[in-house]
């Protein structure tokens, strides 16, 4: 109810009047809106008793962590699941192992090849059948349907030394939406034993490409964190392209030539109607969000001078941030809100420079060998991660000062860094020399742990939300 | 009266004109009948079996293919040779009055993709205040930015990249 109540005040407050009907008709079918997960409120064990031992933090990948098949209480049927609760549960451990795995951090060993233990054990492990496998955590949780036809999953995580709980946590989730009880858990897990902040629990928008390089067909599409519940928001029949999440991931700020020009448009996911940011005769590029999602940042050529302007999310007047000759462009806020990291080539060539939020104290930051593009502020404040251009295209992180340059990928092209919610993991996308096929990689802050992320298609341009809400 | 009909039909109809230039320029849309009476009398046909007036194909012959002009990376200043095709381009326009023109403007893959959205723009207005310049009035030509989305060159290399850093003139129908 309140969500309707949000979307109904939404158009009332049209951001511009946009009489082209012609706008939705690369719209595909909107997507129905996740529904809410409830978090119980269960104690969490006593700090401290972390028993295994770092003693170099590049050997974490070695944390043993078996994750045994969530048991059901009784063996119920759920939409979830055309099997029932009990096989939900192991499909839950399955996504838990999967969203640890290829994280430089964890070894998981999944359900199927573990024993299953039964709904009793879930609070009280059988130590002795954990002890000899080699494993240092264990995680048990469980699957019941409840009478209104939701699920409450449990989440524990035990140290198999100490024999003790390290913490646990409950949710509640419609049956559509229990791979968010897993990526919970997930993040639970992940938390606990590395100390950072989750990022399983997520959304990923991207684009989709199909076709030959001169006629590719582009999509807009969003996806979970691991790529499941895949969806194309746009039928491809307009170009789409450089898609932002929300802060709350009720809109999508994307690019569309559906009117045969470049302009960005905001989109509304529960109600699949879209507006154009900004009512202008000009291109409008690069859309970006504050942080608290009051604001939207766009760039603007007029007469081929692009620069970038901030305009409320609810409609009003736009207000030009910069103001040089030159391609002014993108921007990414700090996470407080206060600065604006973007891209110019006033200097001659791209590179990042640093303002006020209000346009003001504008400076250069980069000035390394090469080329600086598309900066983008980690959502911990602490490194701004961007397009390296030096012979080859690569992403790199620096400090927010412009220091501490390290140079994190080797690809031929890759493009467009997007940063996990903890800000520990920046995803881009790698185009592949002469056949143009692009595809989603990740990335972690080392360097050392990359891996594709697999799309039922090519993929480009990945804007990674922040944890749901 | 030609110039006044062209300007209506650019500021009325954005979505008439978005729809045309969204084809590929090898598309060409069927020309209308009416615009052969509204040209001056100076000019003759092409050729009696050429290309008619009001196409692309009449167009690019009469510019001998000099529709397109070329920059160097990250460039959109326009050269020697730029110049001497936007000559020819502006002739031809100065020549149909009727005529309005969409200026596509392209880049490398060798770029950001945003970055390049901006650099196409700067690329088409270059080519559009230089014939601007030669007399053409401002309402006749229109800039559309296509970035390193639509490629003419297909392979990785210097050679194809330097076909791609384009600016394409297309007649609007």
């Amino acid at each position: 109810m309140k969500q309707l109540i949000f979307a109904l005040a939404l158009f009332a407050i049209p951001l511009a009047t946009s009489p082209l009907a012609a706008q939705s008709s690369d719209l595909g079918t909107p997507v129905a809106e996740g529904g809410s997960v409830e978090t119980l409120g269960q104690a969490e064990a006593e700090e401290g008793g972390l028993s295994f031992t770092v003693t170099d933090e590049s050997d974490w990948s070695d944390i043993g962590v078996a994750i045994a098949g969530f048991a059901a209480d009784r063996d119920r049927p759920t939409p979830a699941n055309a099997n029932g609760t009990a096989a939900l549960g192991r499909e839950i451990s399955r996504v838990i192992t999967a969203n640890l795995r290829n994280n430089g951090i964890f070894r998981p060993v999944g359900p199927d090849s573990l024993p299953q233990p039964s709904f009793a054990q879930i609070t009280s492990p059988s130590w002795g059948s954990w002890s000899g496998r080699g494993v240092e955590m264990l995680v048990h949780g469980y699957v019941s349907a409840r009478a209104d036809g939701r699920l409450t999953v449990g989440c524990y995580l035990y140290d198999v030394a100490l024999q003790d709980e390290l913490i646990r946590e409950g949710w509640v989730v419609p049956p559509a939406d229990w791979r968010r009880a897993a990526h919970k858990c997930s993040d639970l897990i992940y938390s606990r034993l590395t100390g950072e902040s989750p990022f399983f629990d997520s959304r990923i928008a991207y684009i989709a490409e199909t076709g030959p390089k001169d006629k590719r067909i582009k999509r807009l599409a969003i996806m979970d964190s691991d790529g499941a519940n895949h969806r194309f928001l746009t039928l491809g029949s307009a170009t789409a392209l450089t898609p932002r999440y929300s802060p709350d991931y009720k809109k999508l700020l994307y690019l569309s030539y559906v009117d045969g020009n470049p302009r960005i448009y905001v989109y509304d996911i529960g109600t699949g109607r879209q507006q154009l940011v900004a009512e202008t005769g000009n291109p409008t590029l690069a859309p970006r969000w504050s942080p608290d999602g009051r604001n939207i940042l766009y760039s603007m050529a007029v007469g081929g001078n692009t620069d970038i302007y901030r305009v409320p999310a609810i409609g009003g007047r736009s207000v030009r941030l910069t103001d040089t000759p030159g391609i002014d462009i993108g921007g990414s806020y700090s996470p407080d809100g206060s600065k604006i990291v973007f891209e110019s080539d006033r200097s001659g060539t791209q590179q990042c420079y640093v303002m006020d939020a209000d346009g003001s104290n504008q400076r250069r930051l980069t000035f390394f060998g090469g080329r600086c593009a598309t900066p983008e502020w980690s959502p911990r404040g602490d490194q701004i991660a961007f397009t390296r251009i030096a012979g080859d295209f690569n992403i790199a992180v620096m400090n927010p000062n412009g220091r501490n340059l390290r140079v994190l990928t080797s690809g031929w092209q890759d493009e467009a860094p997007t940063w996990a919610p903890n800000g520990r993991i920046i995803q881009f996308f790698r185009t592949t020399r002469n056949s143009g096929r692009s595809a989603l990689w990740q990335v972690d802050l080392t360097g050392r742990n990359e891996r594709r992320l697999k799309t039922p298609v090519d993929a480009s341009d990945p804007a990674w939300g922040p944890i749901l809400p | 009266m030609n110039t006044r009909l062209a300007t209506i039909a650019l500021l009325s109809g954005t979505v008439a004109l978005a729809g045309c230039a969204k084809k590929a320029p090898e598309q060409l849309p069927p020309a209308p009948e009416q615009t052969t009476t509204d040209q001056g009398t100076t000019v003759a046909p092409v050729g009696d079996t050429g290309p008619t007036l009001g196409t692309q194909a009449h167009f690019e012959d009469a510019v001998n293919g000099q529709n397109v002009i070329y920059f160097d990376t990250d460039r959109f200043n326009i050269d020697s040779a730029d110049a001497a095709a936007l000559q020819t381009q502006a002739q031809y326009l100065s020549r149909y009055g009727a005529i309005s023109i969409t200026i596509e403007g392209h880049a490398d893959e060798r770029g950001t993709r945003e970055y390049n959205l901006a650099l196409g723009e700067r690329r088409a207005n270059s080519a559009k205040n230089y014939l601007i310049s030669l007399g053409v009035d401002a309402n006749r030509i229109r800039t559309v930015s296509y970035g390193k989305e639509r490629p003419v060159a297909l392979a990785s290399n210097a050679a194809a990249w330097s076909q791609n850093r384009r600016a394409v003139s297309v007649v609007i129908n």
